[in-house]
């Protein structure tokens, strides 16, 4: 981690709204954040806490901006103002993919992007917690992984049938799946999930969910989703955009009968 | 039940391993032990030209870890060539001695010739050839590693790269050119005399080169599976295909890419110091970038992504020249266009791939990397 993204004081409450406390032990915290794309305002003010170990679901219309965010907070895109504290201290916009990786915060594409010329199995091997230089990869441990610490994970998201075909041969879901399987392999303190269900049937969605609550109870997880089943399903906050910042922020039943949500999302 | 892991040497690599080693019996055989009369006698420029052929084999597999695995399309392999080339022949002139048409111990006839008073600073250590050896190496390297280290860190990819490569080697050819590169001008460097204290020319010496050319084609290749079989191999082809998604796993790429194209200079390095004492001169043509398209041919014939096809592309199209150039001198550029164009378009995987595609079992044919096709797939932009 570079020393210019480690801030230099803890972070003072910038709103009135937010009790101090939570602010200084959110595990990330997004602060006014703007992007702008040739001239068109992506996000324009976005400003969401999210506490250690907290699950919390992104709903809000196409466009919104929801994926921007996670771009944001992945270092795939820099904003032009704000900031983004991950654990109290560290500023994300200083910090470049594989940096932010390393702090432990793992993505979920809304396109599913795997590996697709790997197996199933390969996959998961290079998606692994472990040491990620190059040297490293070529006579150290990610050679030695033993198999079964790779199929017990390809179990839990349901692949270890399919482990020896390549990626590439998989059906939509089945991506969304391994890619949930890759996330699970990199162990990271957050997950970032972009609409993780679609493609999925109704019972492969249930099973998704229940999947994301087990992962939720050691890991913050931040899930976008349209399905609105599938979000009351994860049973936790669920927070709305629309154009760029959040419109409301509750608990399902709060958010999904606020009249500024049905109007721009649900009503539609 | 694990994954089979992939061995370092599989069927294919065996049955090019094994070819190299029965060369390597039959070469030596058929030229000193069977008498120069005999209709079976093995002249000794044909051993010449098979080592050719395995110092272009050699640079196919250097160029195929790059561009197949790596997606690296390098139309400028040449150079890494050439450089370590140049440097094997600055070793075979300070060898000459004063048996040069000047008779100047220290300068080579060029440099008396242009009125150079001494050797330039960067012809020291050259007569030693443990350093000469070591530049062979060095040189090649250290220019693969930063040409590597700013076109892969500044995210150049696809098109744009192979530009630049070749930008690098007609720079090269014209830096080369110059006479003040104290590098033997358009001329270049020949009339070589000993490598090692012994005749260059002598038949011994030509079979014990190929057989040297023939040991470092190997362990090219075994060097190159360790670089694509392990861990590191499966990154660099997740690199190939979807660069920016490695990046949210925590792998640098450019690391990658940049030790990637390393190594693979290196080892281009080392098959112009074996080219060179088999054809006795090296000269700015060498870099000509005709040459550089020309190892990507060999490759795309034999079959990217394979590593022994490359080998085998080398060897068939190089043998193919020899045999063309000798019938119709005007006609082997329009054959190997046609011959690029004809694989492009039915044999998109090569001889190789295409021979593993039907005769591998389907498990086998699993565990390969696909062969991709031969056009450069512009990096993927993983944008969710
Ligand atoms: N790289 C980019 N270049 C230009 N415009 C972009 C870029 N990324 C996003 N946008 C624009 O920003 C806006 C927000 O896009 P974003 O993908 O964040 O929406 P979203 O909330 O994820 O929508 P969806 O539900 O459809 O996935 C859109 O208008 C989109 O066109
Ligand atoms: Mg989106």
């Amino acid at each position: 981690m570079s020393e210019a993204a480690v801030l230099e004081r803890p972070i003072a409450p910038s709103g009135s709204h937010a009790p101090d406390m939570r602010l200084t032990s959110a595990l990330l915290y997004l602060d006014d954040v703007q992007v702008t794309f040739d001239g068109y305002r992506a996000l324009r003010g976005l400003s969401l806490t999210l506490d250690k170990g907290e699950m919390r679901a992104i709903i809000g219309p196409n466009g919104a901006g929801k994926t921007t965010m996670m771009d944001c907070i992945t270092g795939k895109t820099r904003p032009d103002t704000g900031r983004i504290v991950f654990d109290g201290i560290v500023d994300l916009t200083k910090l470049d993919e594989p940096a932010i990786a390393d702090l432990g915060i793992g993505r979920k594409f809304q396109k599913p992007t795997v590996f697709e010329s790997h197996t199933v199995a390969d996959n998961i091997l290079l998606a692994l917690k472990g040491p990620r230089a190059a040297f490293a990869s070529l006579f150290g441990w990610r050679n030695r992984v033993e198999a079964e610490k790779i199929e017990r994970l390809l179990t839990k998201v349901g692949l270890i049938e399919h482990r020896s075909r390549p990626a590439a041969d998989l059906s939509h879901g089945q991506k969304q799946w391994l890619e949930i399987g890759m996330l699970l392999a990199q162990d990271p303190k957050l997950l970032l999930v972009d609409e993780p269900v679609a493609g999925m049937t109704d019972h492969e969605t249930a099973e998704t969910a229940t999947l994301l609550r087990e992962i939720a109870k050691d890991h913050a997880v931040v899930v976008i989703e349209h399905d609105m089943h599938f979000v009351r399903a994860l049973q936790c906050r669920v927070s709305c955009l629309h154009e760029g910042s959040v419109l409301a922020e509750g608990s399902i039943d709060v958010v999904s009968a606020d009249p500024k949500v049905v109007e721009v999302y649900l009503g539609r | 039940m694990s994954p089979p892991r992939a061995s370092l040497v599989d069927t294919k690599g065996w049955i090019m391993l094994a070819a190299i080693a029965a060369a390597c019996i039959a070469v030596p055989v058929f030229n000193l032990a069977v008498p120069e009369g005999s209709a079976l006698h093995l002249p000794t420029y044909l051993v010449s030209l098979f080592g050719k052929y395995l110092a272009f084999a050699l640079l196919a597999v250097a160029l195929d870890l790059v561009w197949g695995y790596c997606g690296i399309l390098s139309l400028g392999h040449g150079a890494f060539f050439g450089l370590g080339g140049y440097a094997m022949g600055m070793y075979l002139m300070r060898q000459i001695g004063p048996r040069g048409v000047y008779g100047n111990p220290i300068l080579p006839d060029f440099m008396v010739f242009l009125n150079y008073k001494e050797l330039p600073w960067y012809w020291l250590g050259f007569d030693w050839f443990p350093f000469a050896a070591l530049m062979v190496l060095a040189v090649p390297g250290l220019l693969g590693f930063l040409f590597g280290w700013l076109a892969f860190r500044s995210r150049v990819t696809g098109v744009y790269l192979s530009i630049i490569t070749q930008a690098l080697t007609y720079a090269l050819m014209l830096a080369f050119f110059r006479n003040d590169m104290g590098l033997g001008g358009n001329n270049g460097l020949t009339d070589f005399k000993d490598i090692l204290g012994f005749p260059v020319q002598a038949q011994g010496v030509r079979v014990a080169l190929f057989l040297a050319t023939a040991l470092a084609l190997a362990l090219g290749y075994l060097v190159a599976r360790l670089m694509t079989v392990t861990a590191y191999g499966k990154i660099l082809i997740a690199v190939r295909d979807a660069e920016s998604r490695t990046r949210f796993l925590g792998y640098r790429p450019e690391h990658f890419k940049t030790l990637a194209f390393t190594v693979s200079a290196m080892m281009a390095g080392v098959a112009g110091a074996l080219y060179v004492p088999q054809v006795g001169i090296i000269n700015p043509g060498e870099f000509a970038p005709t040459n550089s398209i020309e190892a990507v041919i060999w490759v795309a014939v034999g079959g990217r992504g394979t590593l022994v096809g490359a080998a085998l592309g080398a060897v068939l199209v190089n043998y193919a020249k020899t045999v063309l150039t000798g019938a119709l001198p005007d006609a082997w550029l329009f054959g190997l266009g046609a011959l690029f164009v004809l694989v492009t378009l039915f044999m998109p995987k090569g001889i190789v791939g295409t021979l593993v595609e039907h005769f591998g079992s389907r498990r086998a044919a699993a565990k390969l990397p696909p062969a991709p096709e031969i056009a450069p797939k512009l990096a993927e932009e993983g944008r969710g």
